[in-house]
């Protein structure tokens, strides 16, 4: 894990999120799902952010401005300086036939990047309006729904899912394919295992998802 | 020295932020292994955060066949935080403890917020502590007490060696939809810059009361806050909640509190130590 001050090269809106353009110097991207600490200006603690895109020289965060912290992150201009620190915790296993990637809302994040790392394999997305379902445009191929369908309706069988979205999709998704890789969200304070805020249960046991995850199998 | 506060660093899976300290100091270890609160379990405030991990640890039969022996490995200073919920389960836990080399002093948490609170006074554990072990004990205390000088006292009184002022105090924070409690066990910890001001009066309060040697924590991100608590009392600094936010903090105060100390014309920031208190008798005299 390395920390680094970076400079923020620019920010786009996306329907209702900001996809915040950071340049790269020596941090790596990492693998898909692995995830940054971004300093939140003006807050305490750093937030988690999965990276979605890693254009040359760069790094790309999808951000939902859902808090003081996030509304922040989204408010930053080019030529800003932030903190980053990262990649952190697992990312996605690569190594699979057939990948299926799935998305809900601020959960596709992750996907662009992964999806250009496997080679632009099969997506479906769901979102809960319109507005949020321009964010679909960042990966051009993918199959997109609105609420009330559902992106659990578009999984077809015979694939290997790498999903990432809110918990109730996630579970749903789990129903569907128990071998499926699932990255899920906590609230974290460090994301490098030293607060133990992020704990989720895994194999009967609360584990830190920083340490053990993001992306954790599904059975 | 240089510390990390109990449960805010986890020197085996980042080391060389435990490498970058004087000495770490482990999570606390209780008698069976806890896996602690559900989840929500920590939160932001304005000006701090909130925790309420509920001393989740692997339990000391866990800690010593497994993680001390590799803690042993990164070749640092080695404090061990111990908690209980009796008098006895401290006297156990450092009887444990007692044999190990690599241990080179013990933590007696007498003070977590998140955990049905031990019902014997500070001084009965620290009392009991002292029979069961020749290592260095410090009390860590709670500054949510009516005077802290009487626990530090007590605390002196049956063989501490030390203070580790202070723990978190206890807070709540609601969400701004629900109006029910963020974390899940309602409340939780307040750490971070809100705690300075407590932590800096527990500190000098403590030090008038009893001079003993103090580490002193709350709230401390830079080197200026360090040399506050230094001047307040402390001889020793951890930070907590700071390293969350920048595990790099370590060296970056320990540089700044060198620079400060080299722009008074000091030769350490030790000099600082107690300052504070020669500020409060002269302003008193005139």
């Amino acid at each position: 894990m390395r920390r680094e001050r970076l400079s923020v090269v620019g920010s786009e809106q996306v329907g209702p999120y900001t996809l915040l353009r950071v340049q790269r110097r020596g941090l790596e991207p990492g693998i898909p799902g692995q995830f940054f600490m971004l300093e939140a200006p003006g807050r305490l603690l750093p937030r988690p952010m999965s990276l979605c895109l890693a254009p040359t020289g760069e790094l790309a965060f999808l951000i939902d401005p859902i808090g003081p912290g996030t509304r922040a992150l989204c408010a930053l201009e080019a030529g800003d300086a932030v903190t980053i620190l990262g990649p952190l915790g697992n990312g996605f296993d690569l190594e699979v036939e057939r990948p299926l990637l799935v998305g809900g809302g601020i959960g596709i994040a992750p996907l662009p990047y992964l999806s250009e790392t496997l080679g632009q394999p099969p997506a479906v997305l769901g979102f809960r309006s319109d507005w949020h379902a321009q964010a679909g445009a960042l990966l051009p191929h993918a199959e997109v729904c609105v609420e009330p369908k559902l992106v659990t309706e578009l999984i077809p069988t015979g694939h290997h899912v790498l999903a990432c979205g809110p918990e109730p999709m996630l579970e749903a998704v789990r129903e569907l394919a128990a071998d499926a890789q699932l990255a899920w969200e906590a609230p974290m304070a460090c994301g490098y295992g030293a607060c133990f805020g992020c704990a989720v249960e895994i194999d009967g046991e609360l584990k830190r998802l920083c340490v053990e995850g993001p992306v954790l199998c599904a059975a | 020295m240089l510390l990390n506060a109990s449960g805010c660093l986890d020197a085996l899976v980042a080391p060389d932020v435990a490498r970058s300290l004087d000495a770490f100091v482990t999570k606390t270890v209780t008698p069976l292994p806890r896996d602690g609160n559900a989840p929500v379990r920590i939160a932001e405030t304005d000006v701090g955060m909130l925790n309420s991990i509920g001393l989740a640890n692997p339990g000391i039969d866990r800690f010593l066949t497994r993680s001390l022996p590799q803690l042993e490995k990164l070749r640092v200073s080695i404090w061990v935080s111990v908690g209980g919920f009796e008098t006895t389960d401290y006297a156990e836990l450092c009887s444990r403890l007692d044999d190990h080399a690599a241990v080179s002093a013990i933590e007696l948490n007498v003070s977590c917020p998140n955990v049905e609170a031990p019902a014997e006074s500070a001084s009965q554990i620290v009392a009991g502590a002292r029979l069961a072990t020749r290592k260095p004990l410090w009390a860590k205390l709670s500054p949510a007490v009516p005077d802290i000088a009487d626990v530090a006292r007590a605390a002196q009184a049956a063989g501490a060696d030390g203070l580790s002022l202070v723990n978190t105090i206890r807070g709540l924070k609601l969400d701004a939809q629900t109006l029910r409690p963020v974390l899940a066990p309602g409340h939780g910890g307040l750490s971070g810059p809100a705690l300075k001001p407590i932590a800096l009066a527990a500190v000098a309060t403590c030090y008038r009361a009893t001079r003993m040697p103090i580490v002193g924590m709350g709230g401390i991100r830079t080197g200026l806050d360090a040399l506050e608590f230094v001047a307040a009392g402390a001889q020793h600094i951890a930070v907590g909640t700071t390293l969350f936010a920048d595990p790099d903090a370590p060296a970056r105060i320990r540089a700044e509190l060198h620079a400060l100390a080299s722009a008074r014309g000091w030769t350490s920031y030790e000099d600082a130590y107690g300052a504070a208190h020669e500020e409060l008798l002269s302003l008193r005299t005139t």
